[in-house]
């Protein structure tokens, strides 16, 4: 008996962390469980890009992840949070927008082209320059290449700042065949290195023997993502950006410049939008059918099952609020067909019970002592619960692959909480529902002269 | 005891009485498959302060874009509320012509309010592959099922025929739900999207759980009722099991779904409807279809089926 007791102990516990994951606000530390709503429930866009190549034309994993780095970039310039790439199968990428209602701007914004230039920054200070949004020349050769064209009219009466100013573009991306990312001998770090064409050969030639010591800003986007100085004239169009670069800063910073452009032409081939009234609309009502399917749920438990009934109830909720909690820690983003997911397990939490319930009721009409019927019931019960459980599990796990390999995240949502709840609902009818009808039981005085608790 | 077995051969043609019609419904005018499936755009347009067009105007407007196959459908954005909404859909097309669109209906209609509810636009190539890769997890799903119940029945004789009477089953319930939708989609205007895909697939899930729960009691009794003859010692597992497929099934997933079907938003109700006939279809296959099977398997019926044909014609 005292074993049970102990393990009461421990699903209080557990169940009183977990209530604190399901609904605390604040969280604690570095652990801050929070509800996080798919596309389809607080609304936005998704949109699949696709590699726009011939037929049988393999496209490598590297280009798809550079694309998706690339695409990435780019879309936090627009300062809509939350958002999220992520390469789907061998050509795909999909991308998901939380919060969009006009696709408009996020679609011309992502797949534009991108201009990677270098700019001369003169004697400015790198540090100030460094993700700074600035004003350069290119595109307006005309005015500026050539005779100088008079200042602006108005007279200055200060130094314009980086961001007013307008820089001399030196270079642009077309003329950088190669980018390369090596280790510095003897040190942690890694530098870039890059070889330039004929006509970028000439021009780095020129500029870097008149001009070291300089600042030679590498701009993508009207964007500085990097500011090297000058440390020796590069004369045979073959150079190294050095600095204290982690494999990772080097490597992206590589992919930006080997890439100003994506590294494959993208299309796009899907566009998903969720007004967010629909959004809401849908939340509200299913968390209301949910409520409404979940009390008669409860309540045929209690009237049939009576007493192991209550228990299951107790159960059930422990189940929900477990689940819950886990869904909020991961994260695992919620979507309309993730609370069908986590309904239908619920359906497996109860199944467990309901077996067992009936077991237990074979072996009380045989005439075993209440005790021995509980331990019976599960034992002979175990082996449907443990095998059809197994099935449901196979089945998630060829969805969530199904569903991760074509961005279909209607079907990956479902698999993922299918999964954990099949999993929570196994553990709590083994370890709640189990302990909780032990200790209940142990209070009642000859439990079986009282058929009536146990529904027979 | 209840003789269930006794009448196997009814129940095969009650199920083939709602399979037969829905296959020749799905003959005639194939599933109705949404723009996940076959590519396409839907645009859902909500037109605050202004009067909703009709279906011709709208019509009008596609066609000058160069749009031939449009389909409109009127609806309402809350339930109960007023028609204030159009679902149209149209072959696949890019933002740009979306943009052009939403302008054209915004003028046209003198709807400066108007609201973009959903818009979706599936190119035709991503199409045909999800909905062949979704075939493909089908048959992956039920391959795994049978070699998992194979495996976890190697103690029975015949441990195979179970996997296969299993998955005879689950063909038929994947069969009944897509007779239902191919009928649904005449009737009601179903259509066949990624969501009925995941209740498909659901469907599947479940189905083998059921089967799985009435085969282990099956298994149970085998091992102590060694003197019944093997359609008894089924029809015995079958009654002992009863009470809890109703339970379960009826009682409680089927409750959940109900109150998801009634209560929950447009968008769940196909999906919660198409489950509600899958699971039911789930629970009725382990004990009319699955645990039949087993037995005609065991005694080799179909020997009697060409010599007394006019009785057992299914």
């Amino acid at each position: 008996m005292s074993r049970r007791y102990i393990n009461l102990i421990l699903i209080l516990v557990l169940l009183a962390v977990s209530a604190w994951a399901s609904f605390t606000n604040s969280g604690l530390g570095s652990f801050q469980p929070k509800t996080v709503l798919g596309l389809d429930l607080r609304g936005g866009l998704q949109v699949i890009l696709e590699a726009d190549v011939a037929d049988g034309i393999a496209v490598s994993r590297q280009d798809l992840e550079d694309a998706k780095q690339i695409l990435e970039n780019r879309a936090n310039a627009l300062g809509v949070s939350e958002v999220t790439f992520q390469v789907a199968g061998d050509k795909s990428i999909v991308g998901e927008f939380p919060g969009v209602s006009d696709p408009q701007e996020v679609i011309s914004t992502i797949s534009k082209v991108a201009l990677l230039e270098f700019v001369d920054f003169g004697d400015e200070d790198p540090y100030a320059l460094m993700g700074k949004t600035v004003i350069t020349d290119e595109g307006r050769a005309v005015e500026v290449e050539g005779t100088p064209t008079p200042g602006p009219e108005v007279t200055p009466t200060a130094e314009p700042g980086i961001t007013e100013k307008t820089w001399h573009t030196i270079m642009i991306g077309s003329d950088l065949k190669e980018v390369g990312v090596i280790p510095v001998q003897g040190s942690p770090y890694y530098e870039i290195s890059f070889v330039l064409s004929e006509n970028g050969a000439k021009v780095f030639r020129e500029f870097t023997s008149a001009n070291q010591g300089k600042i030679l800003g590498i701009v993508l986007d009207k964007v500085v993502i990097s500011a090297p100085s000058i440390n020796e004239p590069i004369t045979d169009g073959q150079g190294v950006i050095t600095g204290k670069f982690t494999r990772d800063e080097a490597n992206n910073l590589a992919v930006q410049m080997r890439y100003g452009s994506l590294p494959i032409p993208l299309k796009l081939v899907q566009t998903r939008l969720i007004g967010p009234t629909l959004g809401a609309d849908s939340l509200n009502k299913s968390l209301i059918a949910f409520a409404i399917g979940f009390a008669i749920v409860l309540l045929f438990m209690a009237i049939y099952y009576r007493i192991p009934g209550l228990v299951a109830d107790l159960a059930i909720i422990s189940y929900a609020v477990i689940a819950f909690a886990i869904f909020r820690s991961i994260p695992i983003t919620l979507t309309l067909s993730g609370i069908a997911g986590f309904i239908l397990s619920t359906g497996s939490a109860l199944d467990a019970n309901i077996l067992s319930f009936e077991r237990m009721k074979e072996e009380l009409r045989a005439g075993r002592t209440v005790t021995q019927a509980i331990e019976l019931g599960w034992k002979r019960a175990w082996p449907s619960i443990r095998d059809s459980n197994i099935a449901a599990l196979i089945t998630s796990a060829i969805l969530f692959w199904f569903g991760s390999t074509f961005g279909a995240s209607v079907v990956k949502g479902f698999a993922l909480t299918l999964a954990l709840g099949v999993v929570v609902s196994v553990f709590t009818a083994l370890f709640v529902t189990r302990n909780f009808l032990g200790v209940i039981l142990s209070w009642v005085k000859d439990p079986e002269k009282r058929p009536g608790l146990f529904g027979l | 005891m209840i003789d269930i077995l006794g009448k196997r051969y009814f129940y095969f043609l009650f199920s083939l009485l709602i399979i037969i019609p829905g296959l020749i419904v799905l003959a005639i005018n194939g599933l109705p498959l949404a723009v996940d499936f076959k590519g396409g755009s839907l645009l859902e347009v909500q037109f605050i302060n202004a009067e909703l067009p009709s279906t011709e105007e709208i019509v009008r407007i596609y066609e000058s874009n160069g749009f031939n196959e449009v389909y409109v459908q009127r609806t309402s954005l809350k339930q109960g509320t007023p028609e204030d909404s159009l679902i149209i859909r149209s072959p696949f097309m890019d933002d740009a012509m979306r943009t052009t669109i939403v302008d054209t209906l915004k003028t046209n209609f003198n709807a400066p309010d108007l609201a973009l509810t959903r818009f979706e636009s599936v190119g035709p190539s991503i199409a045909t592959e999800v909905a062949q890769r979704a075939m493909l997890a089908v048959a992956v799903a039920a391959l795994a099922v049978i070699l998992y119940i194979t495996l976890a029945f190697r103690g029975v004789p015949h441990a195979f025929r179970y996997g296969v009477c299993a998955i005879a089953a689950m063909v038929h319930d994947i069969l009944i739900v897509i007779s239902v939708t191919a009928i649904g989609g005449q009737l009601f205007g179903w259509q066949v999207d990624s969501l009925y895909l995941t209740a498909l697939l659901t469907v599947i899930g479940f189905s083998t759980q059921d089967k799985i729960v009435v085969f282990d009691r099956i298994r149970e009794n085998s091992s102590f009722l060694r003197r019944l003859s093997f359609e008894k010692l089924v029809n015995h597992s079958i009654v002992q099991t009863l009470q809890r497929s109703i339970n379960t099934q009826l009682m409680t997933v089927e409750f959940m779904l109900l109150a998801l079907a009634l209560f929950g938003g447009v968008t769940l109700r196909e999906f919660a409807v198409i489950l509600l006939i899958g699971l039911f279809s789930g629970t009725y296959s382990s004990i009319f279809i699955a645990a039949p099977l087993l037995v005609i398997w065991e005694n080799k019926e179909w020997r009697n089926w060409f010599g007394r044909k006019s009785s057992h014609v299914a």
